[in-house]
């Protein structure tokens, strides 16, 4: 409480607990290739929030309405040890808002090319489940976990497999042996601003995240168009704060794209 | 969202229903229509129907959950198993847990709940028949509701979805054009102190062509305004 009041204080003079400026991110992490057992994987802090995500690629039947298309599966676990505020049981709103957030700017931008994961065409097709675990909420996990599930996919490698034959049912995965690459094309970044009062903050802290009016998570590609939007916060935006807020969005969002392709690029020498 | 298809959304200036790009589909919305809650209201676009009903304040269990200095406002949204084509199994699913957050968001800033200390107001939406636009012809139904339930409010809150659909701006998307549109974007607003309450969007845009949506959004919930407040006098007039 003490915290969150100082912050807000600070805040208000024009000041970040930190010391930062409103438009400057904490010192950020990306970290690939972090699981072994995953066919991607990403950790990334900014400051002191860690989330980790895996991509785990299964077989699966196509969405009807899509039959030659791949599936995102996208799904996030506010896990218990990450803050004394989590629960452990089934995801809560803000675990699903955080999924579908995530999912929107990877899924709108196109980023994967999905047309180039069928295995039998209206029949099979792969499925990338990307997993989102929080390891330490210090506020602003939606930017975190969006950089680590798009890093996660543009590391991910496809593994072999043995297709079931006719009279089999089990498709044979060589975990371990690859294919190829995923086919990622953009690079979605969703830059989270806040409000407090006239001012306007990206990557809130944990304590700046309690005392924030609202916040508009802004997913941007690099063609500087836009993907995805969400409104959060439990108070109004002026009309005149979405303009500067998706501005400051597209300005942030090539900053952090910078970061997460000198990944993706040490990720490939390996 | 945005799946690739032959059909054709826009031909020769109108949509697959006939309307102009800006224009809203028939609109019809009654209040009192749950006489055991508080208040309650239906509002219907075109084929989308949604009923919501308000309960409260009232106390609050579990005791935990009471706020000692403010009342809460929980509100649920559900879709009928009968609603949509491909029958939707009943009880809430990812989606409708996150549409229920947003839209109790969307509403929380126009009710005074400092007013009602530990106690809480709930919402309930059921969607009765989806065609496209549901969250926010609910959140309309929602507004009106706690409106007929006579709480106090700082403003009415308007929602309504604009998008893209072959690459023209249109405003109040019905199934089809929400299906195969290359953008969807829902907003809720306090039209009187023009605040945003509410704002999602999937799709690609521009900036520019967000700002030109964007108003297109404002314009058509301050006409959504003008038709709440309307149903709201014609009700109370007979009182």
């Amino acid at each position: 409480m003490m915290e969150e009041k100082y912050a807000l204080e600070l805040i208000m003079k024009g000041k970040r607990v930190d010391g930062r400026k409103f438009d400057e991110f904490r010192p950020i992490e990306i970290i690939p290739n972090i699981i072994k057992n995953a066919e991607g994987s990403a950790q990334v802090r900014f400051g002191d929030t860690e989330v980790i995500a895996g991509v785990k690629m299964k077989t699966g039947t196509p969405f009807a309405d899509t039959p030659n298309e791949g599936i995102l599966i996208v799904n996030s676990e506010f896990t218990p040890l990450a803050s004394p505020d989590f629960e452990s049981g089934p995801p809560g709103e803000d675990a699903i808002e955080l999924s579908r957030v995530v999912d929107r700017g990877i899924r709108e931008s196109h980023m994967v090319d999905v047309e180039q994961l069928v295995l039998k065409p209206e029949e099979k097709v792969w499925a990338m489940f990307v997993d989102i675990h929080m390891i330490n909420h210090q506020g602003n996990l939606i930017d975190a976990a969006s950089i680590a599930a798009v890093t996660a996919l543009h590391t991910t490698k496809i593994p072999k497999i043995e297709l079931a034959k006719e009279g089999e049912k089990i498709d044979k995965i060589l975990r371990g042996e690859y294919e190829k690459p995923l086919p990622a094309v953009h690079i979605p970044i969703t830059i989270t601003v806040g409000k407090v009062g006239n001012n306007l903050l990206v990557d809130p802290n944990l304590e700046e995240e309690k005392v924030l009016d609202a916040k508009l998570s802004i997913a941007v590609r690099e063609d500087n168009t836009i993907c995805a939007l969400q409104k959060q916060g439990s108070k109004e935006l002026e009309l005149s704060d979405v303009d500067k807020m998706i501005e400051l969005a597209i300005r942030k969002s090539a900053e952090l794209r910078e970061l997460v392709k000198e990944a993706i690029k040490e990720a490939r020498k390996e | 969202m945005g799946h690739k298809s032959d059909i054709k959304l826009i031909v020769d200036g109108k949509r697959t229903d006939g309307r102009e790009l800006d224009q809203l589909r028939e609109v019809e919305m009654k209040v009192d229509v749950v006489n055991r809650a508080n208040g309650s209201a239906m509002v219907r676009f075109g084929n989308t129907v949604a009923v919501a009903a308000a309960y409260g304040p009232r106390e609050l269990f579990p005791k935990f959950m009471q706020e000692p200095q403010s009342g809460i406002l929980r509100v649920r949204y559900n879709m009928a198993p009968f609603s949509v084509d491909d029958r939707k199994s009943p009880g809430p699913d990812r989606r409708s847990t996150e549409i229920s957050k947003v839209a109790r968001l969307a509403i929380e800033p126009s009710l005074f709940l400092e007013d009602f200390p530990k106690a809480t107001i709930d919402v309930f939406i059921e969607i009765l028949q989806a065609d496209g636009s549901t969250r926010v012809t609910g959140i309309n139904a929602a507004s009106l509701a706690l409106a007929d339930a006579g709480m106090p409010m700082r403003d009415l809150v308007a929602a309504c979805s604009v998008g893209k659909i072959d690459g023209q701006l249109v405003a109040d998307l019905n199934g089809l054009e929400d299906n195969f549109g290359e953008t969807d974007m829902a907003i809720a607003m306090q039209p009187s102190k023009n605040k945003l309450t509410l704002m999602q969007m999937d799709g690609v845009l521009t900036k520019t062509e967000f700002d030109r949506l964007f108003k297109l959004a404002t314009e058509s919930c301050k006409k959504i305004y003008e038709m709440q407040k309307k149903v709201l006098k014609e009700t109370y007039k007979r009182v």
